[in-house]
């Protein structure tokens, strides 16, 4: 089915293709003739291979800001009314006022542009784990609380397990804002990877460019999330599968 | 509740009987350091060897964590350590846990995870054992076995116990003092050595004792039947 799906896309594509004609929309096959030439002097793969180690510092620094915000603000209503109004500030910021002061205060560095990313993704994680936090099952805690268990145990064995749910269903919609915003903060400050790339193919209006690089990006990040995140979440709900035949 | 004093001597086993809500899990809760919005006093005394008595509490539900297996269960408990020693594995041999091990609790019946919950309260090596309900909502065959396997835990390695229940016979099978409480305020109203030695206590003893209990004049035993 998704095949069968991918296929009508691509016969849309190419029918708009042969209406319109010309370069502003070209066919399935000039871009895909475009993308081996990309991929043949290398240029794909270097570009790529940059945006997505952007992407995955910025998700890294997102996912881990964001649970180390979130649980505590949804376990503690001090913590939680203490932060909650810079939150609200947060998630009204547009993400081009954030990337562009970041460009402002910091410079046209690496570190800027990440941070700028990330900052965008925060809230809404945060949003997210304090959501979850809140329905932990406090019998649990109070278990972990008799039989002493350290913070670290606490943590690893008693809270992110039950968040395992709400985390990924953060990671997977933070992987997908994320790498959009990559493309920005490379468009505006940075002097390699498929934002700036695009930037490139746009002044000389290379449609075909444009939409290889887009179709390989989206290759890659689908890659991420069967090859990686899925996989990952399967194996922390694991338990939940087994068959109850004790 | 108001005015609540119970004691136990260290190795004695009480058993904290009465209806529902006059007090008893809050009571365990209080002296487990669980619930901290109360005026009183808790005193535990120091283990032998003079350090912090250590703490086994079996809640009304098993309360174990479904993502970890039946082993890590019982590792987790234990300073960091001993979880690879041979405490755990010696805990659920002893009370013939070793086939479920690997699984997890939600692949268990009720009678299993509370004897997981048991076996996890044991490797601890408690000094002070808090038993909520442990064996409520069992058919009467596993209660019994879960009772008979408690038993042998404490002949080999006494500690002090305090058992909630609302189960009389349970509590005349297992304890050697039963204190009946009242609700509203919860208080202690009776107080029932059973000097019964708990290995000689069968079905007859058992049921003689409750007799006797229910058909005292106090009206404190009215609350039992």
């Amino acid at each position: 089915m998704p095949l069968a799906s991918i296929l009508l896309l691509l016969a849309l594509w190419q029918a708009a293709a042969m209406t319109v004609g010309g370069r502003l929309l070209p066919t399935p096959l000039v871009v895909a003739q475009a993308l081996l030439r990309e991929a043949q002097d290398g240029a794909l793969f270097h570009h790529m291979g940059v945006t997505l180690l952007r992407v995955l510092a910025a998700f890294a620094l997102a996912m881990s800001i964001g649970v180390g915000l979130g649980l505590p603000m949804g376990r503690s209503p001090f913590v939680d009314r203490l932060f909650g109004p810079w939150l609200v500030f947060f998630l009204n910021l547009p993400a081009l006022v954030v990337i562009v002061l970041a460009y402002v205060w910091f410079g046209l560095t690496e570190a800027a542009a990440i941070g700028a990313v990330a900052v965008n993704k925060i809230p809404n994680t945060v949003v997210l784990v304090r959501a979850g936090s809140r329905t932990i099952d406090e019998g649990l805690i109070d278990m972990a609380r008799v039989y002493r268990l350290s913070p670290a145990d606490r943590l690893r064995h008693v809270l992110l397990p039950q968040l395992t749910p709400t985390i990924a269903a953060a990671a997977r919609s933070g992987l997908a804002l994320i790498w959009k915003i990559v493309l920005v903060v490379e468009l505006l400050g940075r002097s390699d990877g498929v934002g700036f790339q695009i930037n490139l193919l746009f002044q000389t209006f290379d449609v075909a460019g444009i939409l290889a690089y887009t179709i390989a990006f989206v290759a890659v990040v689908q890659l991420l999330e069967y090859g990686l995140l899925q996989p990952a979440e399967r194996y922390c709900q694991r338990w939940r599968r087994m068959p109850a035949d004790a | 509740m108001r005015g609540l004093t119970l004691s136990a001597a260290a190795g004695e086993v009480v058993a904290l009987v009465g209806p529902s809500g006059c007090g008893k899990t809050t009571a365990l809760g209080i002296v487990a350091g669980l619930d901290r919005a109360f005026d009183g006093m808790v005193e535990v005394g120091p283990r032998p060897d003079g350090g912090p008595a250590r703490l086994g509490y079996v809640f009304q539900e098993p309360r174990l964590l479904p993502w970890r297996s039946v082993r890590q269960n019982l590792a987790l408990v234990l300073p960091r350590a001993q979880r690879r020693g041979p405490a755990v594995d010696a805990m659920l041999e002893a009370l013939e846990l070793s086939p479920f091990a690997d699984r997890f609790p939600t692949q268990l019946s009720l009678g299993m995870a509370r004897r997981v919950a048991l076996a996890r309260a044991f490797v601890v090596e408690p000094d002070l054992l808090l038993m909520d309900e442990p064996f409520v909502s069992l058919d009467e065959p596993t209660a019994l076995r879960l009772r008979g396997l408690l038993m042998r835990l404490l002949d080999r390695r006494p500690a002090t116990v305090l058992l909630v229940t609302h189960n009389l016979r349970e509590a005349l099978a297992l304890t050697d003092r039963l204190l009946l409480l009242a609700p509203s305020p919860g208080r202690v109203v009776a107080e029932v050595p059973v000097t019964v030695p708990r290995a000689a206590r069968d079905d007859a003893i058992i049921e003689s004792l409750r007799r006797d209990l229910l058909s005292r004049p106090d009206p404190a035993f009215r609350l039992l039947a």
